[in-house]
């Protein structure tokens, strides 16, 4: 009971410090605003250690954090192994191409109109279905290892990527693309000087987005088989073999990886798209 | 109506290639067929043959390539074997009275519904709060909203088969409550992103009309923000079903379930019957396109009759 009431008081504590912090008058200050996200997240943990320890819960069932820290500092070699594989390997490569192709097409679609107006609708009624159910299909075509997981990112990155850039390109106005006429600009030099950087938040919005479907692509491919490494692999026969701790340092890899991934690409857009309404007023 | 023939030449261009693909992709294992029934193939052995590539294949055994689009195990069917697998799995069986048999997918797919549903609804409260709260709360909006932002670059779907066997190991029978938690967790939040935009969308001097009328805060809240924020809760709900689709899909896959869409897809994978793979597809895909229609439909139906641009 002792750790129940440590972790309600810890909680109750933190709540108040947030509050204090949030209402004295620096609540713009950059410090703050890093504290108050980080005391709540510290108050979760604290909370979950608390209550597992409190009423003793089997760690069968959920293990506590400071075991999963334990487990994951112990198994540090597995862990890289399998963020290589799933991570760098499949996720990020299929990432690439996907991403890649799907600029590409868009900027070959960009060119008739026809194209464009036919594709929109599809590419956005193909971005809401459940494209993951495929992995089984295209890991019998493509094998157990990592280019099956490539392959379903690609899959499941395509559309979204393809109608955002899309979307991104018809941004500029006839003004604008007149205006370039006017300077005797061709296509390729209206093309990279206007309508690109003009599409750069769409795009990068779809880069957002794919950079989360990448990872739950390639870690639910491999619920269909994979070799003996790779994070759905650890998850799903962990879960089989009751190491939940392992599990749970698996999928704190699997956090800090989507969150950097995510985060990479926020940085870059924050370099490349600066003018963007969105982005000023940030310091 | 404009886009129809633009959207129907693309279909028609999707169709073709298909079609065109078909071929090569099956072409090695219709030789192994047309081998193993007596015919003549050209490197005579399916050893050989892996050796050679799919067009030389194609080239030297052009009399057998039709073949591959009759296969009953094609690594590749054709659109008219998955449209006939559909039927035979859907309106077939409705006609012979047996809609809801276990080889339905109707009955699969009404499964797969329910709980995308149940999460849906959780998901979309879930999300509608936690807006509310960050909306009016600065200690709320300061500590979660980071938070909200992590939680979605984490891939949940990798917690659930986490989540199937806690939920068991809890003492929770059946499925359908750990799958709906698991599409509510990918559907929550569009709805939180959508509804913070959407009820800080009046603007300052329409709050401060209604502080005239002194209009109480729950008053402002029902009159002005709420009405405000719907065009950006539909959009977002639309996001939110197919997200919750998919999280009820996944949630479906990895841990041996025996019935929803997802365990036909775990199913036809096991027992290598991929035109089984297939139908669950496209029946998930025909779920997931008439939800995201019904929802657009009433988007423009309760817009119009709250007098907003649709």
């Amino acid at each position: 009971m002792m750790w129940v009431i440590i972790a309600l008081v810890f909680w109750l504590a933190a709540w108040a410090v947030n509050v204090a912090l949030a209402r004295s008058r620096y609540h713009d200050t950059k410090l703050v605003r890093l504290i108050v996200p980080l005391l709540f997240g510290a108050t979760l943990l604290v909370l979950w250690e608390g209550l597992v320890r409190g009423f003793s819960v089997s760690p069968v069932i959920l293990p506590a954090p400071s075991v999963v820290a334990q487990t994951f500092a112990n198994s540090t070699d597995i862990l890289w192994v399998d963020f290589t594989q799933t991570v760098l390997k499949g996720a990020v490569s299929g990432y690439a191409i996907g991403c890649l192709s799907a600029f590409i097409a868009a900027i070959a679609i960009d060119r008739s109109a026809f194209l464009t107006r036919g594709l929109l609708p599809i590419g956005n009624f193909v971005a809401a279905l459940p494209i993951v159910g495929i992995a089984p299909i295209l890991v019998s075509w493509f094998g157990f290892d990592w280019h099956s997981k490539a392959a379903v990112v690609v899959v499941m990155v395509f559309f979204p990527m393809l109608v955002n850039t899309v979307q991104g390109l018809r941004e500029t106005d006839q003004m604008q693309r007149d205006l370039m006429h006017t300077y005797a600009a061709g296509y390729v030099t209206t093309l990279t000087k206007l309508r690109l950087p003009a599409a750069m938040p769409f795009v990068f919005n779809g880069l957002k987005i794919a950079a989360t479907l990448a990872l739950i692509g390639a870690i639910v491919a491999e619920y269909f088989g994979s070799p003996t490494r790779g994070m759905g692999f650890r998850i799903s026969t962990g879960v089989g073999s009751l190491s939940i701790d392992l599990v749970w340092a698996e999928i704190f890899v699997a956090a800090l990886a989507g969150s950097g991934f995510y985060g990479a690409v926020a940085l870059i857009e924050r370099a490349v798209t600066f003018w963007h309404p969105s982005q000023r007023g940030r310091a | 109506m404009r886009s129809l023939l633009p959207i129907l030449t693309v279909l028609g261009a999707i169709v073709a290639i298909w079609y065109l693909a078909v071929a090569p992709m099956n072409v090695r294992v219709a030789l192994d067929q047309v081998e193993r029934s007596g015919a003549i193939v050209e490197p005579a052995t399916s050893v050989e043959r892996r050796a050679t590539s799919v067009w030389r294949l194609m080239l030297d055994n052009s009399e057998h390539v039709a073949a591959g689009y009759a296969l009953e195990r094609p690594r590749l069917p054709t659109p008219a074997q998955v449209g006939q697998e559909l039927w035979k799995t859907t309106g077939e069986m409705v006609l012979r009275g047996r809609a809801l048999s276990k080889r339905s997918l109707i009955l699969h797919g009404w499964i797969t519904l329910k709980s995308t549903l149940s999460g849906f609804v959780l998901g979309t409260l879930l999300g509608i709060l936690g807006a509310v709260a960050i909306v009016y709360s600065r200690v709320t909006r300061m500590s979660l909203m980071p938070w909200a932002i992590i939680s979605q670059t984490i891939p949940i779907v990798a917690l659930a088969p986490m989540i199937i066997v806690l939920s068991s190991q809890l003492g929770i029978e059946g499925r359908g409550l750990p799958k709906a938690i698991i599409s509510a967790y990918l559907c929550y939040f569009p709805v939180l992103v959508g509804m913070v935009k959407g009820l800080q969308s009046p603007a300052i001097a329409q709050l401060d009309l209604l502080r005239t009328y002194s209009a109480s805060g729950l008053q402002s809240f029902l009159k002005l923000r709420l009405p405000a924020s719907v065009p950006y809760l539909f959009t977002s709900l639309k996001i939110g079903i197919a997200a919750a689709l998919v999280g009820t899909i996944v949630g479906e896959l990895p841990t041996g379930a025996v019935s929803g869409l997802g365990a036909r897809i775990l199913i036809g994978d096991q027992f290598g019957t991929p035109l089984a793979i297939w139908a669950a597809l496209f029946t998930a895909a025909i779920l997931a396109g008439l939800l995201v229609t019904f929802l657009d439909l009433s988007q423009r139906l309760i817009l119009r009759r709250m007098g907003m641009p649709s």
